[in-house]
């Protein structure tokens, strides 16, 4: 290795095309055992909860979705800041990357909060500190994706949905101290894992499994996406088109 | 730079003038919509009661944003936004300015009509006083945060709708420390620590919206 490691290498949407292609059945095929090998230990191994019965075993999906829909919306707001600082394109494509899967999984931690909250506090849905925050966060996501997508010019779209993201990601601690105090005047059912008894071992490491298979899925789809957008906006380049002359010969000679 | 700001503020406010029927829409639509409430949940006085705070507040956050799309619109049409910008004269204090006349345009307003409201809803006095200086002090908030929006979609189709989406989850702090003001009084509780939180949005709203309204604006007029 002579020549010096490089921090913009794949920043070419080429190189990241490349790149993205060989690791994505690599973070498929780890996604996959993961997942497995969690639910597997998050319903059939883990001991049943002293106080909840089996509803709590939605956990094994619930945690590991919120804190992958508040690490995606940092993700999000970082790229963001990073394309337009730079005036980099490939960043602001991971950022519209990202969108799809953080309002997914924010859909998800709300969506197994209520199928748990029904039989835990006999509720789908309370007013609730981490619950309203939840929900905020989904329409943040929606916003996001709504403005990315209403404007045609791609280089507006890009620089509006990136000033969106940063706002946005601004509110984030102004939704989390304003929650502190709407819940003295509210109180409410909290969720917090102190309130639990001690979790074991296996609760434990099922959530750590799911966690890692969130991740390696939120890799592999958003690689996925980025590359679709890629290919989208670079269908001018000659590499696009060497790539296209390229898969039909591939598919002429099979 | 306080000539500029003036200079546009003024501007704003003189042609509001000239059309003053259009001027008045936030206010009607904030006294219609509240009206609406007792016929939809019923007249029981002690419910009203309750509701009023919360009510007036989404109602303002609601005309704030229907009059707010309309911020830029007139002056991106006719291409006077464009030569304000090209001045080399500093967007954000023309940004400032233009959520300053706004307020006043829409959110005074609002505030004048809020003891109308709370005589329909038959507010206590001290309710009704902590709900003003909440009003006071978090109307002009949603219109500087409602011009950010406003100028990322500028010329956009269903800019409006658009606009909710994107303005209502940044105002959900003020209209949850505005409404916890009346609340606070509600229980005999002071509701100074609520003002002094949503001043202190006021002031990070002032810092910084305005520059990103500039932004957007620049964004916007490529």
């Amino acid at each position: 290795m002579t020549e010096r490691f490089r921090w913009f290498t794949f920043a070419a949407p080429a190189r990241f095309h490349a790149l993205a292609g060989r690791l994505i059945p690599w973070l498929w095929a780890a996604a996959a055992p993961l997942a497995a090998a969690g639910l597997y230990m998050g319903f059939f191994v883990a001991p049943t909860d002293a106080q909840q019965g089996e509803s709590y075993r939605i956990i094994f999906i619930h945690v590991p979705a919120a804190w992958m829909s508040m690490v995606i919306y940092l993700a999000m707001a970082f790229w963001a800041a990073v394309g337009w600082m730079f005036n980099a394109r490939m960043a602001f494509m991971l950022a519209h990357a990202l969108a799809p899967t953080g309002a997914l999984f924010t859909f998800l931690a709300l969506w197994t909060g209520a199928l748990w909250g029904k039989p835990a506090w006999g509720t789908w849905w309370v007013w609730d500190a981490r619950l309203t925050s939840e929900l905020i966060l989904l329409f943040l996501y929606l916003g996001y994706i709504a403005l990315v997508a209403a404007i045609d010019d791609v280089r507006r779209g890009d620089r509006a949905g990136a000033l969106l993201a940063i706002v946005g990601a601004v509110n984030i601690p102004i939704i989390y101290f304003s929650v502190r105090w709407w819940n003295t005047l509210h109180q409410g059912a909290t969720i917090t894992m102190t309130a639990a008894p001690k979790m074991a071992t296996t609760m434990l490491t099922a959530m750590l499994l799911m966690t890692f298979a969130f991740w390696a899925y939120t890799f592999a789809v958003v690689f996925m996406r980025a590359r679709a957008l890629v290919l989208e906006r670079e269908s001018h380049a000659d590499w696009v088109r060497d790539l296209a002359t390229r898969s039909r010969t591939r598919e002429e000679q099979s | 730079m306080r000539d500029l700001f003036l200079a546009v503020y003024l501007r704003d406010l003189r042609l509001a003038l000239r059309r003053r029927v259009e001027t008045l829409m936030p206010v009607a639509f904030f006294v219609v919509t509240a009206s609406l409430f007792p016929l939809g949940v019923g007249p029981e006085p002690q419910v009203l009661r309750q509701l009023a705070p919360g009510l007036a507040w989404v109602c303002a956050l609601l005309a704030a944003m229907l009059s707010v799309s309309q911020l830029f619109a007139s002056d991106f049409a006719d291409g006077s936004l464009e030569q304000m910008l090209l001045t080399g004269r500093s967007a954000v204090v023309i940004a400032a300015a233009k959520s300053a006349a706004h307020w006043t345009l829409s959110g005074l307003p609002l505030i004048a009509a809020a003891p109308l409201l709370g005589l329909l809803f038959d507010v206590h006095r001290d309710a009704l006083g902590a709900l003003l200086v909440s009003l006071l002090l978090g109307t002009p908030v949603l219109s500087l945060l409602g011009a950010v929006g406003a100028a990322l979609t500028l010329g956009l189709r269903s800019a409006g709708v658009l606009l909710l989406l994107l303005v209502l989850p940044l105002t959900i702090p003020a209209l949850i420390f505005g409404t916890g003001a009346v609340a606070a009084v509600d229980a005999g509780l002071s509701p100074g620590g609520h003002f002094s939180i949503l001043g202190a949005l006021l002031i990070l709203t002032a810092l910084t919206a305005p520059v990103a309204t500039a932004a957007a604006l620049r964004i916007s007029l490529e």
